[in-house]
């Protein structure tokens, strides 16, 4: 490794192995080093023996869970939007051939201590139990609003410019009761907390759109997912990497990022001393150039039954949204099960997360847990959230985000650009990136 | 089975696919090739595995496009090919995965061999530590792998054994009988064996299995929502984050 990249990436968490996949392909040398022998870092998928060590050292995975190669159980809770952007980095890299999704059998919404499904067509909608008639009626005429909306089109903006107007107003427009917009702004919207009704209205008119074009892709939900778990993903990205060049070391410790006169010149591992002008990496690997922006707590929850009332789903998401349990931030459910390949026959592998609020985070998660049924085995991991403290430009050192709360990639996504942006300089443009491998052709 | 033959629709429809030469030991004639060309074929992940420098790419190369390179690169850009081959009224498609270089520094990933149905395991008799390599990989593959996985181990570079053989015939052959794989010595250079290796691997593959596994819509079905539930994303990037004011909703 005594040699000259162009950029050294520490970790192989999902975003670290996008920049690396997207950099090789532009033509930089990279060299890309994890501490673990395994990819994914935060965001991997870990086999029984792996889960065991992480959660419960010295312990052994009970005989009943099977077979080790079964599991493939992910440390954070993330879908993929169908028609979001992660999607379409994934098709336009071409990573999409690596790996199989499928679709996440449903999104359920919690409402008055009971879970419905978020109606994914008109005869759902009709039938829902989420709203009254009336309300339907108000709803309807939201969302044709929605529909009709037309930033450039005054005529469509019923006296609603969605750029200024809080989303409160718009609410108050149509009428809808506090638990509608509950189920906009959370179950649909995807908000984390009640922050977003004072401001302009435009970012949940999008994320409502997003997840409506999302749905209506594949049409059982918004989300999409890949056979044997998260893990795949940055392996994926790491296969890109790697055909476009990149050099791929795990188990790998990382001495030092070396520096002179403020700039980085080099990462030392194992004694040797890599050259470059410009290093990526995710928080662990930088404690100095991070603060904390949060704490979450994740249980999760191996499962030999589907959730209750859910139609013996096979995967799922329930949105918990914080007003229904007095609380200031939502509890999500992410479940997925064998069907996806990540565990053993008849398994389903919940997990329950939140920003923690008070000291017993746990308790927080407690409505969650209580819509799950028996569980066989519970990991909880409480996890502080990193961000960087400069934007590295300065030293050459460009050290990405935690894995937020949110559900889904699109985060991931702006970080990646946010990064790929101060790393080169330029916006990040995935179109006609990778050419596109034919089907049926060979290539070399 | 015949040898390996690219289909005429396949071969068009490509637009970088070599134009090879079939191997001689084709024996595809119109009518059958027609026939056959009427199935869809068969997917079948394989993958290569081995340590640096056996030959890995070499083999593909002589399997896929019959042809050889002296002095090859290390394996960059190479990573994925496809070849056809006609099994009495079936046609199989092999994916061929390539390691990309990732196994340089013992750093493959396991989504690499995770869902395949076939793993060519490959060594260099010149050189004996290539063998134990190529058994460590084996006992992964039987430990992670998918467990009706097909294995064929591989000496390669047969046209040495003159000259520099380092491991025996009979000792790789004595394991790969007590491992349950199967197993060949090769020559990817002369080409002795190769196109042998692969029709051994294509008649052991359990396709009927695989075949009501991945049920009528196949694995990867017309573009959408399989009747698995699985999607296929290659059929095009979608409704993106729709411009704004055209709302799906
Ligand atoms: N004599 C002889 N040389 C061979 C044969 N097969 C491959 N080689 C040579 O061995 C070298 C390595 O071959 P590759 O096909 O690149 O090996 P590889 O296993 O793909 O190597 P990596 O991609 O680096 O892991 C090249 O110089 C080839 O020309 C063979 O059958 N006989
Ligand atoms: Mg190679």
């Amino acid at each position: 490794m005594d040699e000259e990249y162009d950029v050294i990436v520490l970790g192989t968490g999902l975003t670290e192995c996008i920049l690396s996949g997207l950099l090789s392909v532009e033509g930089k040398k990279v060299l890309h080093m994890d501490r673990n022998d395994y990819y994914g870092g935060e965001s991997a998928s870990l086999n029984l023996t792996q889960l065991y060590r992480k959660f419960r050292p010295g312990q052994e995975p009970p005989s009943t869970f099977g077979r080790d190669r079964d599991w493939n159980v992910d440390l954070i809770p993330k879908f993929a939007m169908a028609s979001g952007e992660f999607t379409n980095i994934l098709y336009h890299t071409d990573v999409t051939r690596y790996l199989e999704f499928r679709q996440i059998a449903g999104s359920y919404v919690y409402r008055d201590a009971r879970i419905s499904k978020v109606p994914s067509n008109n005869t759902e909608a009709v039938s829902s139990p989420l709203m009254g008639i009336f309300e339907k009626r108000r709803a309807k005429k939201f969302f044709e609003f929605i529909q009709a909306y037309d930033f450039t089109n005054p005529a469509t903006h019923q006296g609603l410019d969605l750029n200024t107007v809080p989303m409160t107003e718009v609410y108050k427009k149509f009428g809808l009761e506090t638990g509608t917009q509950d189920f906009l702004g959370h179950a649909l919207a995807l908000h984390l907390d009640d922050a977003y009704l004072t401001q302009p209205a435009k970012e949940t008119y999008e994320r409502i759109c997003l997840y409506m074009n999302s749905m209506a892709r594949y049409g059982k939900s918004p989300y999409i997912y890949p056979l044997y778990g998260l893990g795949e993903l940055p392996q994926g990205f790491a296969r890109l990497s790697a055909i476009y060049g990149g050099t791929y070391m795990l188990s790998k410790k990382i001495d030092e990022v070396v520096y002179e006169n403020g700039k980085v010149v080099g990462v030392k591992s194992e004694g040797e001393t890599a050259k470059t002008k410009a290093v990526i990496g995710d928080p662990t690997y930088f404690s100095d150039k991070v603060k904390k922006a949060g704490q979450v707590v994740r249980a999760i929850c191996i499962l030999n039954h589907s959730i209750p009332n859910t139609a013996d789903a096979d995967s799922l998401q329930i949105v918990i949204p914080q007003n229904q349990v007095n609380r200031s931030h939502d509890i999500y459910v992410a479940a997925v099960s064998y069907a996806h390949n990540v565990s053993a026959k008849d398994y389903w592998v919940a997990i329950v997360s939140t920003l923690v609020e008070t000291a017993k985070p746990e308790e927080e998660l407690q409505p969650a847990l209580a819509l799950l049924g028996p569980i066989a085995e519970k990991f909880v991991d409480i996890t502080d959230l990193y961000e960087p403290t400069t934007d590295g430009k300065a030293e050459g050192v460009f050290v990405t985000k935690s894995y937020d709360a949110t559900s889904h990639f699109e985060t991931v996504c702006q970080d990646v650009k946010d990064v790929y942006k101060r790393v080169t300089g330029n916006e990040l443009k995935v179109e006609n990136m990778v050419k596109k491998q034919e089907e049926g052709g060979a290539a070399e | 089975m015949s040898a390996p033959s690219q289909t005429p629709a396949a071969a068009g429809a490509a637009s970088n696919t070599p134009s090879s030469t079939a191997p001689s030991a084709s024996t595809t004639n119109a009518d059958a090739s027609s026939a056959a060309a009427a199935l869809k074929p068969i997917q079948v992940k394989l993958v290569l595995l081995g340590e640096a420098a056996v030959g890995k790419s070499s083999l593909v190369l002589r399997f896929v496009n019959n042809e050889f390179q002296e002095n090859k690169e290390p394996t960059i850009g190479a990573a994925f090919l496809t070849q056809k081959c006609k099994l009495d009224d079936k046609i199989i498609k092999f994916e061929i995965w390539d390691t990309a270089g990732q196994e340089r520094f013992h750093s493959l990933a396991p989504m690499y061999y995770r869902n395949a149905q076939a793993a060519v395991v490959v060594y260099d008799i010149t050189k004996a530590a290539s063998l134990d390599k190529a058994k460590s990989w084996v006992k992964e593959l039987q430990r992670q792998a998918n467990p009706n996985i097909v294995i064929a181990l591989v000496g390669n570079k047969l046209d040495l054994a003159a000259t520099s053989r380092a491991v025996p015939a009979e000792e790789a052959s004595a394991y790969a009988t007590e491992a349950g794989l199967l197993f060949a010595e090769a020559s990817a250079k002369t080409g002795d064996n190769v196109m042998d290796v692969f029709t051994e691997i294509a008649k052991k593959i359990p396709l009927e299995q695989l075949l009501a596994s991945r049920g009528r819509a196949g694995a990867s079905g017309a573009s959408g929502a399989g009747a698995a539930g699985r999607v296929d994303l290659n059929a095009g990037p979608g409704g993106r984050n729709a411009p704004q004011g055209q709302c799906g909703c």
